[in-house]
Formats: C-alpha cells, sequence, structure tokens
C-alpha cells in the first residue's frame, strides 16, 4: 500500500461526501413536487408523457396498487426487452449482422437488466446489435434505476407519513426519477466521457494492421495443430458514452463489451475511473440525505450515511491490501510497489489504473449493486475477492444500489431499532412510527428470502455436473465462483468471478429466476413495511425511545448488518475464499 | 389493474424512444461533432492504412519491439472482439505455470533484472495498451540491440511515450506500446 493510493481512496470520500447534500436535497424537491431549476426544460416533456400514457398524476395509490404497477411496468419492459433481443437480425443498427440471441440467453439478460442486475453471459461485441445495447439494454439501466429510486422513496413516504393511506403514485415517481434524476446527469457525464476517449459512433467495426502480425498454433477440435497468422484487428465499436454513463449512475453495471470498464473504450483513462467510482455510490449516498429531510431528521440520515461509510471504507481496506500484497505463489518477478510499476497482483488489472483504484473499484461496485468492474475478480487474491462477495452478502446497503441500497438499509434499521427495543424492554420506535409484529416479520422476510435463494441454488450447482462443470478454476476457488453467481445475481449486482461458463441451459434459467426473485420477493415485503409505516400515527418521542441519530444507533447498525449476514453466509465463506487463503499460503496450488 | 397494464404499454413505449433512441442518437450526433476523433475509437493512421488505436494494445513478439503485457482476448491476443481477462484465480496451476513460462522467456533477455509484475500477467480487458515504466526500462537493452541504437536513444524514447499520473496522484504512470513502436519504427526502422 502506499500514500499516493491512500490520497485517491481519502479523494473519493471527500468527492462523495461533497455530492450527498446536492444530491439530496435535489432529490427530496424532485419527489415532492417542489420546483426546481430543470422545470422550464422539463415540465413540457412530462406533461407529454402523462397525456400519451394516460398518467393521471394527481391520483396517489396504496402499497398495494404501487407494487402492482411496478411488477406491471417490469413484465410489460421485460418482454420487450426479451423481443428485441430474439430479432434483433431485422431491427436497424445492426452493422456486423448479429443473429438472434438465443432463448434462454436472452431469457436470462432480459431478466438480468429489468431487474438492476446486468449478469452478463455473453459477450457485448459479439452478440448484441447497437439497436439492442441503445434500445433494449441502455433503456432498462433508466428504467430498473427509476423504479428503484421510486420504490425507496415510496419508503422513505411511509416512514414520514403519517395515518396515510396512500404512498405516492409510482408513474410518476418514475417519469421524475427519469426526467430530472438520470437524464440531465447522464447527458452532461457521456459527453465528458466522449471527450476523453470513450466511443460513441453507430459505424461497423474497423479492421487494423497489426504492426507485428502474430504466428499462432491452434489445436482444433480433431487434435490436429495449426499454425495460422493474424494480422487483423477488428476494433469494435459502438455508441457507448451513452449508456456508459447511466450503466454507472444507475448503479446497472451491465457493459456493452464483455470486458466492461476494463475494456480501454469504456473506460479510457483514470480521470473516467475515478468519476465512475463516485458516480456508482452519488445516488445512493445522496439518498441518505434524501431520507432524513424527508423524515425530518436530518442526524439520522448523517448517522445512516456515517454506518454506511465506515463499512465501505472497511472493504476497501482489506481488498486493498490484499491485492497490494500480490500473490505469493508467483515467483521470480517483482511485485513490490513503485513510482516505476504498481506491482502487487497485477492479474486480471490494468496499468492505467494499479492497484488502489481496482481495489476500491470492486469495493464500490458491490457496495452498490452496480457490478460493473475495472479488474477481474476471479483474478483477485482469495481474501481481497471475498470483499466483493460479502458485500454483496450483507445486502448491498453499504450507499448500496440506486434506491435499493436505501430500502435494503430501512430492513436493516428496522431490525437494529427491533433489537434495541428487546434490550430496554419497549415497543420499538422508528422515527415515531411504533414498530410491530408485522413490520418485523416483512423485514425477516427479506432477510431469509436472499439467504434461501443464494445458499439453496448454490448448493443444487455444487452438487450436480450441470453446475460444476462450468467450474473454471479448480479447488475452493471453484466453489466462490459458483457462490459468488448465485450472490451477485440475488443481490442484482452483476459482477462475476467471470471464469465461470455462464452462459449454459442451467445457469442461464436459474440464474434468471435468482435475479427476479432477488428482486421482487424483496420489494414486495419492503413496500408491505412501508404501506404499513404510512398508516400509523405518530407517537411522542420519551426517554425510553432509542434515538437513531447517535452514534450508538450507527455502532449497532454496523453490527446488526455484520451479524446476520456473517452467521449466515460466514460457513459457505470458509470452505471458498477463506479455505483458499491458507492454503495459497501454504503454497498449494490446484 | 387494466388501467395500469395499459399505461405499462403506453409507458415502455414512449420512454423507449426518449431514452432508448433519442438520447444516444442526441449524444452520438453532439460527439461527432466536437470529439470526432475520441467518439471514433482515437484511430491511428500511417498514409492511407489503419494500424490500430491510441487506446487499444497489440500484441508484439518480434525482439526488436516493445512488447506487451500478455493477454486473454482472442487467440493471438489483443482481440477488441472478445476483450477478456484470463480469469484464473490466484492458486490455480494454469496461471502459475503460463507466469513461469513468461519469466523464463523474458529473463534471459535481461539477465539479473527482476521482472516487473505487469509484465507476466494478463490485464482484464486483454487489450491494455500499456506497461509500467519498469516493464519498457525492462526491455530497453534488448530493444537497442535489435534496433542497432544506443540504450540512451532508446530510453529518451521511451520517456516521450511515458504519461505520467494524471493530475500527479491518479492512476498510475504507463507506457503506450503501440505508440512506442510505431515512433520506434519511424524512427529507426529494423535492420
Amino acid at each position: 500500500m502506499t500514500a499516493n493510493g491512500w490520497l485517491q481512496i481519502g479523494l473519493f470520500f471527500v468527492v462523495l461526501l461533497a455530492v450527498t447534500k446536492p444530491l439530496g436535497v435535489f432529490m427530496a424537491r424532485v419527489f415532492s413536487g417542489e420546483k426546481t431549476f430543470l422545470d422550464p426544460v422539463l415540465r413540457p416533456i412530462e406533461r407529454l408523457i402523462y397525456r400519451s400514457c394516460g398518467i393521471d398524476d394527481k391520483r396517489e395509490m396504496d402499497w398495494k396498487e404501487y407494487t402492482v404497477a411496478m411488477l406491471l411496468f417490469s413484465v410489460v419492459s421485460m418482454l420487450l426487452l426479451y423481443l428485441i433481443e430474439r430479432v434483433q437480425q431485422w431491427l436497424p443498427w445492426n452493422p456486423q449482422h448479429f443473429a438472434a440471441v438465443e432463448a434462454h440467453l436472452a431469457f436470462n439478460t432480459a431478466a438480468s437488466f429489468t431487474t438492476n442486475t446486468n449478469w452478463q453471459n455473453y459477450g457485448g461485441e459479439s452478440t448484441m446489435s447497437y439497436f439492442t445495447q441503445m434500445a433494449g439494454l441502455a433503456y432498462h439501466n433508466f428504467a430498473s434505476a427509476a423504479v428503484g429510486i421510486a420504490l425507496a422513496i415510496a419508503v422513505i413516504r411511509g416512514i414520514a407519513r403519517k395515518e396515510s393511506k396512500t404512498i405516492g403514485n409510482f408513474w410518476v415517481d418514475v417519469t421524475r426519477c427519469m426526467l430530472w434524476v438520470l437524464l440531465p446527469a447522464c447527458l452532461i457525464i457521456a459527453l465528458i466521457f466522449v471527450s476523453q476517449g470513450m466511443v460513441q459512433n453507430l459505424r461497423p467495426y474497423d479492421t487494423a494492421k497489426f504492426l507485428n502480425p502474430q504466428t499462432v498454433q491452434t489445436t482444433g477440435a480433431d487434435g490436429k495443430t495449426t499454425t495460422q497468422t493474424v494480422t487483423d484487428q477488428v476494433i469494435a465499436q459502438g455508441p457507448f458514452a451513452s449508456q456508459e454513463a447511466i450503466k454507472i449512475f444507475g448503479t446497472n453495471g451491465g457493459g456493452p463489451f464483455n470486458a466492461n470498464s476494463a475494456h480501454p473504450f469504456e473506460n479510457p483513462n483514470p480521470l473516467t475511473d475515478f468519476m465512475q467510482i463516485v458516480m456508482m455510490l452519488a445516488l445512493g449516498s445522496g439518498l441518505t440525505y434524501t431520507l432524513g429531510r424527508m423524515t425530518g431528521s436530518q442526524r439520522h440520515g448523517w448517522a445512516v450515511w456515517a454506518a454506511m461509510a465506515i463499512l465501505c471504507l472497511a472493504g476497501v481496506t482489506v481488498a486493498y491490501a490484499m491485492e497490494a500484497h500480490g500473490n505469493p505463489l508467483l515467483h521470480g518477478i517483482d511485485q513490490h510497489t513503485s513510482a516505476m510499476q504498481p506491482g502487487g497482483n497485477m492479474e486480471g488489472k490494468e496499468v492505467r489504473f494499479g492497484i488502489a483504484p481496482t481495489a476500491l473499484f470492486a469495493t464500490t461496485t458491490t457496495d452498490a449493486s452496480c457490478g460493473a468492474v475495472n479488474g477481474m475478480h476471479d483474478s483477485f487474491t482469495p481474501l481481497g475477492g471475498m470483499i466483493p462477495l460479502v458485500n454483496i452478502m450483507i445486502g448491498e446497503v453499504i450507499f448500496g444500489g440506486v434506491g435499493a441500497g436505501l430500502y435494503g438499509i430501512v430492513v436493516f434499521i428496522i431490525l437494529s431499532v427491533f433489537i434495541a427495543g428487546l434490550m430496554v424492554g419497549r415497543t420499538p420506535e422508528y422515527l415515531g412510527k411504533k414498530i410491530e409484529a408485522y413490520d418485523v416479520k416483512m423485514a425477516m422476510l427479506v432477510v431469509l428470502i436472499f439467504c434461501l435463494i443464494v445458499l439453496g441454488l448454490t448448493a443444487v450447482a455444487i452438487v450436480s455436473p450441470f453446475g460444476t462443470s462450468s467450474i473454471s478454476n479448480p479447488g475452493p476457488h471453484g466453489l466462490s465462483q459458483i457462490l459468488y453467481a448465485y450472490t451477485s445475481q440475488a443481490g442484482n449486482n452483476g459482477s462475476a468471478f467471470a471464469g465461470l461458463t455462464g452462459n449454459t441451459p442451467w445457469y442461464n434459467v436459474s440464474g434468471a429466476f435468482d435475479m427476479l426473485l432477488g428482486r421482487f420477493f424483496m420489494v414486495i415485503p419492503v413496500l408491505a413495511i412501508a404501506g404499513n409505516l404510512a398508516r400509523k400515527k405518530i407517537v411522542p418521542e420519551s426517554v425510553g425511545t432509542f434515538p437513531v441519530t447517535t452514534p450508538l444507533f450507527t455502532f449497532l447498525l454496523i453490527s446488526v448488518i455484520l451479524i446476520v449476514s456473517a452467521l449466515t453466509f460466514f460457513p459457505a465463506l470458509s470452505l471458498g475464499p477463506i479455505l483458499e487463503h491458507l492454503l495459497m499460503h501454504a503454497g498449494k496450488v490446484f | 389493474m387494466k388501467k395500469n397494464l395499459l399505461i405499462s404499454v403506453l409507458f415502455t413505449l414512449v420512454t423507449t424512444v426518449l431514452l432508448g433512441i433519442i438520447y444516444p442518437l442526441v449524444v452520438t450526433g453532439i460527439a461527432q461533432v466536437v470529439f470526432p476523433k475520441q467518439a471514433n475509437g482515437e484511430l491511428i493512421k500511417v498514409g492511407d492504412k489503419l494500424v490500430g488505436s491510441h487506446l487499444i494494445g497489440q500484441p508484439f513478439t518480434a525482439p526488436g519491439y516493445f512488447w506487451s503485457r500478455p493477454s486473454a482476448a482472442g487467440t493471438a491476443g489483443y482481440d477488441p472482439t472478445g476483450s477478456s481477462g484470463s480469469n484464473l484465480g490466484p492458486t490455480n496451476k494454469a496461471l502459475i505455470d503460463r507466469v513461469n513460462a513468461s519469466v523464463q522467456q523474458l529473463q534471459p533477455t535481461n539477465p539479473g533484472t527482476p521482472i516487473p509484475a505487469d509484465l507476466v500477467t494478463t490485464s482484464g480487458s486483454g487489450l491494455d495498451p500499456h506497461i509500467s515504466p519498469a516493464s519498457a526500462e525492462f526491455q530497453v537493452p534488448r530493444v537497442a540491440k535489435e534496433r542497432g541504437m544506443s540504450e540512451q536513444d532508446v530510453r529518451a524514447l521511451v520517456a516521450k511515450h511515458t504519461l505520467g499520473r494524471q493530475f500527479g496522484f491518479l492512476g498510475e504512470a504507463r507506457v503506450n506500446v503501440l505508440d512506442l513502436n510505431l515512433d520506434l519504427d519511424a524512427l529507426h526502422p529494423m535492420r
């Protein structure tokens, strides 16, 4: 680890802190229908959308209707994406003439992008037409992010309102999120990205001539060795800076290229890399301020922010230390960091970023449910790669995916005040609302459904030939690959231990259900909590109330998050990354 | 329910047109006018011939060139239609063997000097256009000898293509291998 590495990590926290209040205030204004400086431009577009779709923006919904509208929109937009993938050969902007996407892969991808997961069992540059990328995949980056934020706002309203049957209008929340929060920022960011070297065109791929043609020997299926000379380099193009902006800002993470943000066209230099790291967490961080503002307890918002920041710092510290230390099994090379070289575990990492930004990226992409990667997690050291895995396992509540992080942390807050209530023997309260059996049951459902689908599907895969045949790294790392796949999909993250062969009927279909259950079966209990809280009276604070604005609360929240996830997942982690770490230091190779 | 279903269909179509078609086309339009070079992949032409992109690496095996990092993208490496890391885990024998083979190939070209980690490891994209300054320095004696240049001259050329950390602290210092080799060919063609 170096001072320069820590300087970059430190600056990240400073910038994240600096954007929290402006974004939080802005979102609170947007979703409360207050005036903003963008109104003159966006109001007419907003009204046009309401009119053309028949949306009554004055009408509020109860939690059940809100849920139904969300589910219907998700199903319809998912079907459209599936359709686009299946007929892309007949649609415009397909200069490479890609064929229709296979049915099970198209299903997996449609589920993936609808749920804000962006798990990818395909390489974009060899599978998807420009039309599919823009109107199918990048559109869902907007839609799924807007749905996530809308749900978070609905939950905040549930906490803030008293004796109310309704929690807002789903269509209005999604529209305003798309138009005010996501679109203007993405327009500007996309153009900054282009100026730094991200591609933005609709041209066919270019063919360059290698300066030094390569002679390669390949062994065919018949076992014969053939020698061929490779003289050409086909350079993939595309309209991708615009996609990159929303991919990161909406914590989607599904890149147009297979290598994601490690690809020079998706992440050309250290500045774009730093921007991406901050943007991934910006809205999640801002929403903690929105929570404080809309519930009238700004100190509570900061107490939650502090818990998230502490967990984030802890994660990046471990990941950075492990990756900077390098791989003890590699001999005869210099892995020491210096001004002349990044050093450390450079397998799967880019020279322009080096160790600290890659460790930070891996941490933040899984703090959020983003899943973009600027280095390959599969090639991280065992404990360095465990940090992203653990971040997802604790529910991506460290700032979290846009919206999903906030409603995720509300679940843990409810459990925390419940446990605090048990300790002092009083009915727990949260910001004036009594937390009762129904709320706690729903919160526990969220926690239990997640571990059930992750561990259940992992268990099936590791005892089945169709599960284990996709493993590419033998030994404990193989278990980590499968565990990571199901954790990432259920958590709607989308990053991967990418050596696992995911494009098989089993992984496509089981993964799609993993993602759909991970999104919608979590959201329904969360909205039920929101609806139930909205109905309740406000009880005045008393001496027996456990305050949710203090460092003690922050500490308790962190403890509950860690204990719940550690108890659930520690056995699996000990057989995967922890065992691999011990064996690696004992010199064992698989 | 019925009403929300109808809204879902219309809303999906309307917002797809706005966010999935208009938005990327507007960005494309502005980008093509304001940043045409960047928006089209920073392509490099020598005469009429397209020789690559400043942002995308190429494989080099001839001893007179600076070599890039190993690549897991495509059969010959550095295939932008199949960007990929090796995804080999840290305890995978295939990784250890591959690194050992690279070490055995590289060490004789500069005995006694430690080999920088980035020169024997694959990047995440398989397209990494850069090597570290240490990895370039490691190769200076070999390239100088092959091209009949003084090591000083080669070093000066390396320095010309070395980028420091952005703003002095972001990322890592790096050398663009394709740019450097193009310059080598232009100034001191191989004998």
